[in-house]
């Protein structure tokens, strides 16, 4: 029998065709068009059918060329979620029961305009867009996902951090009577995660409220997500309930948890192993061979320039 | 080797397959989730270890319950551990390092969870060589020796697991505790056995 190794990575992935939007056009469709999160307000699981849809959702503006979104089943079912619990499995086992609505989202910090901003509210002056992104998790696995959502930076000039602000923390819901991983410890919750205020200004940052054209399930993170695709998923933190603008660096949950292993950066990144595994490879879900893990996981050429002149083995 | 004793052996045997029989249907029926090659990495990881640490517990068994006819038992968990370890190997040899040999030997000096691991492996490897009845006549009471290198296979196993996990998990704590306790138990008896012998 012939084993076949696929390890060549398609030469459209190697230099991904971002299609770029200019910033100036983002300004213009920032604010146009009403955006309806559709009002089902009931949990169906997590069946796509069963999931509200989103309306006025604009065509991509940024995708990567050539790479098959993973099926609806893969990107629901194997999740880290660990407020759900430690299994791949746990998050579309127990997320069902979380109540997402109402939301709200609190921004506070060094800004201008800090308030509790009702889900609806936080994303409606915003135009919803779908956005394929490769997700790189940092156990060497990976899929692609088509995502709606909006901007980070069209959030962040709205709410004007003032000029002392350097970072931006997030902070993920923390309510043990409907997260049962919350018992089981581990992690010191609630989750929080960080990005310089450059990085999150940065037009690849994104928050998600959908999947495949519908609202996100909650094992992906309901109602709303961060996604910075150039760094490794656990970065990407889920159901957001605040946004706080510091001066200083914010810590990190998986940073205080194993700060060797889990890096405030956390970019993806082949030629910096974590002390389990190598960065240098990734399983593609659903592929038998493992494949090169690409430099920022293939958007080099977008966000490279913000760590110009950092060393990243140290500031990893 | 006292001769089969009515239907122990084999049914220990069948229960040995059990989770083999199990995976190959799964697999068959595309039924190992969203990451197969994953689940089949844990799933053979995870029967070596029960498989090690059932092996390891016979002769404390043995001993408590004065039921000697078990002792046939040990050498059958023994080699299937070693054959859910061998598959486990083989898993991560092929899929995920594709025979790279200088990947491998760089994984197992970076990674102290792969180097566990690999100690277990390699602490295995001899006890499965040696289990013929041809090698336990020749090497005599050096055989015993030698065997004792499976407390480090059970060791380094339990080690492997509870490093393999980003955060504490109960899982691997409750084993390593069992084999902890296995292990406890021969320095308890080779004490007591000190103890009668100075009497
Ligand atoms: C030859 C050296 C070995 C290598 C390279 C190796 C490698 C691995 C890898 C890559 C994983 C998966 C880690 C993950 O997905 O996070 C794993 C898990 C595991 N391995 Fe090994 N392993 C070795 C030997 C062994 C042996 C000898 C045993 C037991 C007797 C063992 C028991 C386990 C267990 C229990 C798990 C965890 C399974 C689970 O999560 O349910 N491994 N090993």
């Amino acid at each position: 029998m012939l084993i076949k190794r696929e390890p060549e990575i398609r030469s459209s992935e190697i230099t991904p065709e971002l299609v770029y939007r200019s910033r100036r056009e983002f300004l213009r469709t920032a604010g146009v068009g009403a955006v309806g999160l559709a009002t089902s307000s009931m949990w169906l699981g997590d069946d796509l059918a069963a999931q509200a849809v989103l309306a006025n959702v604009k065509k991509s503006t940024y995708m990567v060329a050539d790479d098959k979104p993973h099926s609806y089943e893969d990107i629901t079912s194997y999740n880290n979620y660990y407020e759900f619990g430690t299994q791949k499995s746990d998050p579309a086992r127990y997320a069902g029961q979380l109540t997402v609505k109402p939301w709200t989202v609190k921004v506070d910090g060094l800004v201008a305009k800090p308030a509790d901003y009702a889900l609806e509210d936080f994303i409606k002056p915003h135009q919803l867009e779908e956005r394929t992104y490769r997700f790189r998790c940092v156990e060497a696995w990976s899929m692609v996902i088509p995502w709606v959502g909006i901007p980070l930076a069209d959030v962040i000039n709205r709410v004007q951090p003032d000029g002392k602000a350097k970072y931006v923390e997030f902070t993920t819901l923390m309510r043990p009577s409907e997260m049962p991983g919350l018992r089981g410890g581990g992690l010191d919750w609630p989750y929080t995660e960080g990005l310089r205020l450059d990085e999150a200004m940065h037009p690849l940052a994104f928050l998600a409220v959908g999947l495949y054209g519908k609202e996100l399930p909650n094992q992906n993170g309901a109602p709303i997500r961060l996604v910075v695709p150039w760094k490794y998923g656990f970065k990407n933190i889920k159901s957001i309930v605040r946004m706080r603008f510091t001066e200083e660096q914010p810590q990190t949950a998986w940073n205080k948890a194993n700060p060797r292993e889990y890096g405030f950066y956390s970019n993806v990144n082949p030629t910096v192993d974590h002390p389990r595994w190598s960065q240098a490879t990734e399983r593609v879900i659903g592929q038998l061979f493992k494949r090169k893990t690409l430099m920022f996981n293939g958007y080099a050429d977008q966000v490279a320039p913000l760590y110009k002149g950092m060393d990243l083995k140290k500031f990893y | 080797m006292s001769l089969m004793t009515r239907g122990l052996e084999p049914a220990v045997a069948a229960v040995c397959v059990v989770p083999l029989v199990l995976l190959a249907y799964k697999a068959y029926s595309g039924d190992l989730g969203v990451n197969p090659i994953e689940t089949l990495t844990h799933e053979t990881g995870g029967t070596a270890l029960k498989l090690l640490v059932a092996s390891l517990a016979v002769t404390p068994v043995r001993r408590l319950t004065g039921w000697n006819r078990l002792v046939s038992t040990r050498r059958l968990l023994g080699i299937f551990a070693f054959f859910y370890a061998v598959l486990h190997f083989s898993i991560y040899l092929v899929f995920d390092q594709f025979f790279d040999v200088m990947a491998i030997v760089d994984d197992v000096l970076k990674r102290k969870f792969i180097l566990s691991g690999m100690v277990a492996f390699l602490a295995m490897l001899p006890l499965a060589l040696t289990s013929t009845n041809g090698w336990i006549r020749r090497l005599g009471r050096r055989w015993q020796t030698l065997h004792r290198l499976a407390y480090l296979a059970g060791a380094a196993a339990a080690i492997h697991f509870v490093w393999k996990t980003k955060v504490p998990e109960v899982e691997p704590y409750a084993y390593a505790g069992v084999v902890a306790v296995l292990l406890l138990t021969r320095v308890w008896f080779s004490w007591k056995k000190r103890q009668t012998q100075t009497a």
